[in-house]
């Protein structure tokens, strides 16, 4: 059967059961959404390409597929970059296409001409310029392969226009075989979760830490069963938000930065750190050579890179963390294990004495209130996905996540912005679910023009803007650190309820406390987009807090 | 200290561009490179030769391994492999001493005097690094006019070859 370029692509996509493509169409990538115009795919059409890859990020965090975004060559190729990055840092599976311009024009400076594939090396995963129509449907298979498999990551397909026109027989993709890609994949080193399972016995005060990796590998029961069976208390980082219930006896909330200060002396008090899929990242160790001092440390990751990469591990545990977890389970019949009854208490009375909460007496409308508020009118059940700032962090410590796949965060990047398309995602992938952004104004301004997006395709997102008129965070910062002076950070943000009418959406003002439950009870009646713009106090702060760089004993607040 | 990193990658455009982007992108710096063809046509060997403490290059070689075209990486020791790297000077002689006492040093190195002109002499010479710094000091006192270096190659002797020693992705 002979066929284009375009429809070998789209072709290929069907067979990787791709149900849907983010992108917004160009010169350079015309031929693919001729083909794509009748194929079945649905397609949704964002206004900027950033929200079209965070709208991928979003489908593919909440669903566990790949991310399918598309783009023109040039400006839109290069729009796709923080996503890529943003997909990298937080081993998101994105398969991102670009146009690109016809082979006899690269190199020119033709019309719309960028190296995409130059610029995409250290943001992705992996990355092809196609150049020969014959290895296109393999390489389509192979680039969804190395996205979704060991630690997963974006990876990108440029496609010349040329290619996209050139016909040739259609054969479909051999069974991807790539030799040098296969470090992920090995046994694991059964003697090391002996050891690991001999220091859980001796351990007085053990920790479990947690990150996004026990999220991807879908390992949240065996995690629980673990933690159960050894009772040893969980604490997970941002990315690991929803892997184990927030409501837990055992659980200690977020740790790092902004974490609960339990969470936080456990960790400075622990003898013996499980790290589970997580990467030891600076917003979680403070000052490296401060942290965890006197304990033993057990990391187990898929990736070999990340072993000893800030942390030394004493028991380095390489592989996929459900199966790790598996071993373990099987492992802990005939372990000795302990109950740790000093350290429950101990970290009974940090509980009491320093728990996470907030002022509530007057009648301001306070974020943290406002996030407490979701949570209870959504039962815990939501999607949430949030921008970068003080409302994400605000979001991490109040709403208390009860399971995997329902917290959509750019946790490594910190991509502002990142929130509100994430959410078309999300949205686009469960019609029939309540999918929430939390976000900040300067945050939402940053890609708030897919607001025409998030109502053309009558997606009911609700948007509640935790609205203090400035960049919040930063201000923060400027606040503690710089004398208090907000250099450059105050917005005045403009009048959301108009823009979301603007748009078609509709928008709700909150300026008292009694107005925020009645706010979000209407939003979540409405079957539109709907933006809340919650006027918070500007001077409000994030605590505790652990300045950058610092140690557990510098929390603040 | 410098190690010698080895690898083997897939002989593809872009490879090259994958492994050095890898040590921008960390940090690291790139003492010398060098790329060739091997005896299979797929496969080329990148020869590099990298600064820093034990923790680090095996940092390097972890976050090399993980790149898609990577075959295999070996950090090579001194004393089971062999190094060389080919160098070529053009030295000032101002005089008819200079010329001699450069051609004498050269035949200690087992250097090879490539051209000369009334002012100048071309040498080129092939060795491990401390010979290349070796000649490189002594030449430098009568004036080197330009030199190039190719960066150094490397392989371990068949003797020495253990398969522990590859750390090829099984």
């Amino acid at each position: 059967m002979k066929l284009t370029g375009a429809q070998i692509l789209i072709e290929s996509l069907k067979a990787e059961g791709v149900e849907v493509i983010f992108g917004i169409p160009g010169g350079a990538i015309m031929p693919v959404y001729d083909v794509l115009f009748d194929s079945g795919i649905a397609h949704i059409l964002t206004r900027h390409e950033q929200g079209a890859i965070h709208a991928a990020e979003g489908y593919a965090r909440t669903t566990g597929k790949v991310g399918v975004c598309m783009a023109t060559s040039g400006p839109g190729a290069t729009n796709l970059v923080t996503g890529l990055v943003d997909a990298l840092m937080d081993s998101t599976p994105i398969v991102a296409i670009t146009g690109q311009v016809p082979t006899h024009l690269i190199g020119t400076d033709g019309f719309q001409e960028a190296d995409i594939y130059g610029i995409s090396i250290p943001a992705t995963k992996y990355n092809y310029l196609v150049r020969d129509v014959n290895k296109l449907a393999q390489i389509v298979a192979e680039a969804f392969y190395i996205a979704r498999t060991g630690r997963p990551g974006p990876v990108l397909i440029d496609l010349p226009k040329d290619i996209q026109n050139a016909v040739t027989e259609y054969v479909k993709p051999k069974p991807v075989s790539l030799p040098c890609y296969n470090q992920y994949f090995q046994e694991i080193n059964e003697a090391q979760v002996d050891k690991a399972i001999q220091a859980i016995e001796e351990a007085e005060r053990p920790v479990i830490y947690v990150g996004g990796g026990v999220i991807i590998s879908g390992a949240h029961q065996e995690l629980y069963e673990f933690a159960k069976r050894t009772r040893i208390p969980v604490t997970t980082t941002l990315m690991g938000l929803g892997s184990f219930p927030g409501t837990d006896e055992l659980s200690l909330g977020m740790l790092g930065m902004h974490g609960t200060k339990y969470a936080n002396y456990a960790m400075g008090e622990a003898d013996l750190i499980l790290a589970l899929g997580a990467r030891f990242d600076d917003r979680v160790t403070g000052k490296v050579s401060e942290f965890a001092r006197n304990a033993k440390i057990v990391h187990v990751d898929i990736d070999a890179a990340e072993i000893n990469k800030i942390v030394y591990a004493h028991i380095p545990i390489r592989g996929d963390v459900k199966k790790v977890l598996q071993v373990f389970l099987k492992k802990l019949d005939k372990a000795k294990l302990k109950t740790y009854d000093k350290w429950h208490k101990q970290i009974q009375e940090w509980k009491t004495q320093y728990p996470l909460t907030y002022e509530n007496s007057e009648d301001r409308v306070i974020p943290q209130y406002v996030v407490e508020q979701i949570y209870e009118a959504t039962k815990g059940e939501a999607i949430i996905t949030v921008g970068v700032g003080q409302h994400q962090m605000w979001a991490a410590q109040y709403y208390r996540f009860q399971a995997p796949r329902s917290w959509v965060s750019s946790s490594g990047l910190g991509t502002m912005g990142f929130g509100f398309p994430a959410a078309i995602g999300a949205q686009v992938a469960y019609p029939h679910r309540t999918v929430f952004t939390i976000d900040g104004d300067g945050s939402f301004q940053m890609t708030i023009q897919e607001l025409a997006t998030a109502v053309q395709y009558h997606l009911p997102i609700k948007i509640a803007i935790l609205n203090n008129g400035y960049l919040g965070m930063v201000r923060q910062w400027q606040q503690l650190f710089f004398k208090g002076r907000y250099s450059h950070t105050f917005l005045g943000s403009p009048d959301f309820v108009k823009i979301a009418e603007g748009y078609g959406a509709v928008g709700i003002l909150i300026t008292k406390k009694a107005e925020v439950r009645p706010a979000i009870e209407k939003a979540l009646e409405t079957d539109n987009t709907v933006v809340m713009d919650f006027r918070i106090p500007q001077e409000d702060n994030v605590y505790p807090m652990i300045p950058a760089g610092g140690t557990l004993k510098q929390m603040i607040g | 200290m410098l190690h010698t990193l080895s690898l083997l990658v897939r002989n593809h455009p872009g490879v090259l561009s994958h492994v050095a982007g890898l040590f921008t992108r960390r940090g690291y710096n790139i003492e010398s490179i060098s790329v060739g063809v091997t005896e299979n046509p797929e496969l080329s060997r990148m020869t590099i030769a990298v600064g820093g403490d034990e923790r680090v290059v095996q940092q390097i070689i972890k976050q090399c391994q993980k790149l898609v075209d990577v075959l295999s990486i070996k950090d090579l020791k001194y004393d089971e492999s062999i190094t060389r790297e080919l160098a070529v000077f053009v030295v000032k002689t101002p005089s008819n001493q200079s010329r001699a006492e450069i051609i004498q040093i050269a035949g200690v190195f087992n250097a090879r005097v490539a051209d000369m002109s009334e002012t100048s002499i071309m040498i080129e010479v092939t060795g491990n690094q401390r010979q290349i710094d070796s000649i490189t000091r002594l030449l430098a006192q009568y004036g080197i006019e330009e030199m190039a270096r190719t960066g150094i190659v490397a392989l371990t002797f068949p003797s020495k070859r253990k398969p522990e020693d590859s750390l090829e992705k099984e």
